[in-house]
């Protein structure tokens, strides 16, 4: 063969390569952009149109939509006034993510590191305890929450036997129940990444810093804490971004009265029949945890850069 | 001076007795909050759990031990529908999703980094990085849409949906596999004269199965438990077994949902436990 043969017997193979892998991706882009990336497209064409009387939309352009999401329209004169409804529901919806954001790394932090010291075989096993709730369903846990923090639940009747209260406490349908529902579901997805930097934790490092007298506590936010920062940093995105979304645990345990972003939404895809108005929430929404994902993509990459 | 050397002798030996009465990895108070966690974690569920085997309508005031709501359960028919809608909607979606993503799969990892790889990781774990309930209102909006235009009803619009959010889950684990096979294999395979099919077929196939069955797991666990975007595209008729215990709440709290409950979390527990069985054998 010449060498004018050999090049184009290389880029025959190299196209056919190419095609190959075209060919055995599509499947699951095609898929992806048919089923899950297109329909955003749909939802900011739909936010500028107007609401069909039983639902959907009728092809009228309209920024109404977003109008709504600040100012309240007089139905009788027509002008508009500032209503901040539905921006108290997005803030509490984001104080509520970070606070179950926090709450989660307070607890997340001891329990991951507490696994990564254990002995290799033992770690296996206590992995599996906290895998498990993060592969159950998210309605049964918020249900199993729900039995548990109702007035007349267990909490409520064995504080009663044991005669420490007389009166249940009253947390169901709370801010507290959401909080604290949101906790319960998304411990796990913090304790993961916490753990899988942990893991990975040269305590020579922490032995060097209390060679050099150290506290403990110095040690903590000195050297494990920062070596941890990866996972500590994955652990919040994880916690936030479906919690700032969240659906079932406002829904059964804030009773629907205490809305998150999650439940305005939906509403307005049901009983409200405002689709335009449920696909501009959504995508302010999607503005947000662009935002945060922008935020933990910059984080990391700086990590990235510190550690080479 | 003699002083001076003892005092530096003594030190270090003191603080090596101290770091080794308090072990240098412990931190006080650490093990009592993760054991806090594991106990806040699973005692609701237990108690879930313990009281679907109540002989009582109460769910919190123990009386005898009965399966009457699991019989109560089974006897529904609208549990039974909704089951039976679960299962055919998860098979379809696990089966379609697992295929992709070992094709995908099969082309991001077994030759050299190419132009655009990125964009298609990106694509594929898109379902992961947006919330939930924004997947669910946008799929509703175009199959919505869709049926508008062409008319077509039927279950077809649930099994894509999940298809679509399955795939990055079934994804990861064949990817992982993948990455930690040598091509030295199937290299072997084609000195002897193996076509590029045959090479697949018996070598790379079997070598990359406990991948795709640990997919496969994670596809049908992550189907079967799906609330949202089930709730927002499924059509009439089309009621799982989640959002029929999401209804049966709204309804009321009977020792009924406890027992339905209790079945699926034993269908996730049993599909997850097999799971860290085939992850640890692909470990060894």
């Amino acid at each position: 063969m010449s060498g004018a043969q050999l090049s184009a017997a290389h880029a025959e193979a190299g196209r056919r390569a190419r095609n190959a892998r075209l060919g055995l991706l599509g499947p699951a882009v095609l898929i992806i952009l048919l089923i899950s990336i297109l329909p955003l497209g749909i939802t900011v064409v739909y936010s500028f149109l107007t609401p069909g009387t039983y639902g959907g939309v009728t092809w009228e352009f309209s920024t109404a939509a977003y109008v709504q999401f600040l100012f309240e329209e007089d139905i009788f004169d027509g002008t508009l006034a500032f209503n901040p409804a539905y921006l108290q529901i997005f803030l509490r919806s984001i104080g509520l993510a970070f606070g179950a954001m926090i709450g989660t790394l307070i607890l997340g932090f001891p329990t991951a590191y507490f696994i990564a010291t254990k002995p290799r075989q033992q770690r296996t096993f206590w992995l599996f305890l906290i895998t498990l709730p993060f592969w159950t369903n998210i309605l049964i846990r918020t249900y199993a929450m729900l039995l548990i923090i109702r007035d007349e639940g267990f909490i409520n009747l064995t504080l009663m036997n044991l005669r420490i209260i007389n009166h249940p406490l009253s947390i169901l349908y709370t801010d507290t129940a959401v909080f604290i529902g949101l906790i319960y579901t998304y411990l796990p997805f913090m304790v993961l990444p916490l753990y899988a930097s942990l893991e990975k934790l040269d305590f020579r490092l922490v032995e060097a810093g209390y060679d050099l007298y150290a506290s403990r506590w110095k040690v903590l936010s000195h050297v494990i804490a920062p070596l941890a920062k990866p996972g500590i940093i994955a652990g919040c995105v994880l916690v936030f971004i479906p919690g700032l979304g969240a659906y079932i645990t406002p829904e059964l345990l804030g009773g629907g009265k205490k809305l998150m972003i999650g439940n305005m939404i939906a509403i307005q895809f049901g009983s409200s029949r405002n689709w335009p108005f449920g696909s501009a929430a959504a995508l302010i929404l999607m503005a947000l945890v662009v935002i945060v994902l922008l935020v933990y993509a910059r984080a990391a990459g700086r990590e990235a850069k510190a550690h080479g | 001076m003699a002083d001076l050397a003892t005092t530096h002798d003594a030190a270090p030996a003191a603080r090596a007795r101290k770091l080794k009465a308090r072990d240098l990895k412990a931190m006080p108070g650490f093990k009592a909050i993760a054991w806090a966690c594991i106990v806040a974690l699973y005692l609701p569920l237990i108690v879930l759990i313990v009281f679907s085997f109540n002989d009582n309508r109460s769910v919190v005031k123990w009386t005898e031990f009965s399966l009457r709501w699991y019989q109560a359960a089974l006897e529904n028919e609208g549990i039974r529908n909704a089951a039976w809608v679960s299962v055919k909607v998860a098979l379809v979606a696990t089966i379609l999703s697992t295929i992709a993503a070992t094709m995908a799969a099969l082309a991001t990892t077994r030759a050299a980094a190419f132009k655009g790889q990125g964009l298609a990781y990106a694509i594929i774990n898109q379902p992961l990085m947006i919330p939930e309930i924004v997947t669910a209102i946008a799929t509703l909006s175009l199959f919505s849409l869709v049926k508008y235009v062409t008319g077509i009803t039927g279950i077809g619009y649930l099994m894509a949906a999940h298809t679509a959010f399955c795939i990055p889950f079934a994804f990861m684990p064949i990817r992982a596999r993948l990455e930690d096979m040598t091509l030295t294999l199937e290299q072997a395979g084609a000195d002897l004269y193996a076509t590029p099919l045959q090479a697949f077929r018996y070598i790379t196939l079997p070598l990359l199965m406990p991948g795709i069955v640990a997919g496969a797991m994670l596809a049908f666990v992550v189907s079967l438990d799906d609330v949202i975007i089930t709730l927002m595209v499924a059509g009439p008729g089309e009621t799982t077994l989640p959002i029929y215990i999401l209804g049966a709440i709204r309804r009321g709290i009977t020792p009924e949902i406890n027992a339905v409950s209790t079945i699926l979390v034993g269908v996730s527990v049993l599909l997850v436990a097999l799971l860290f069985l085939v992850q640890r054998r692909m470990e060894k």
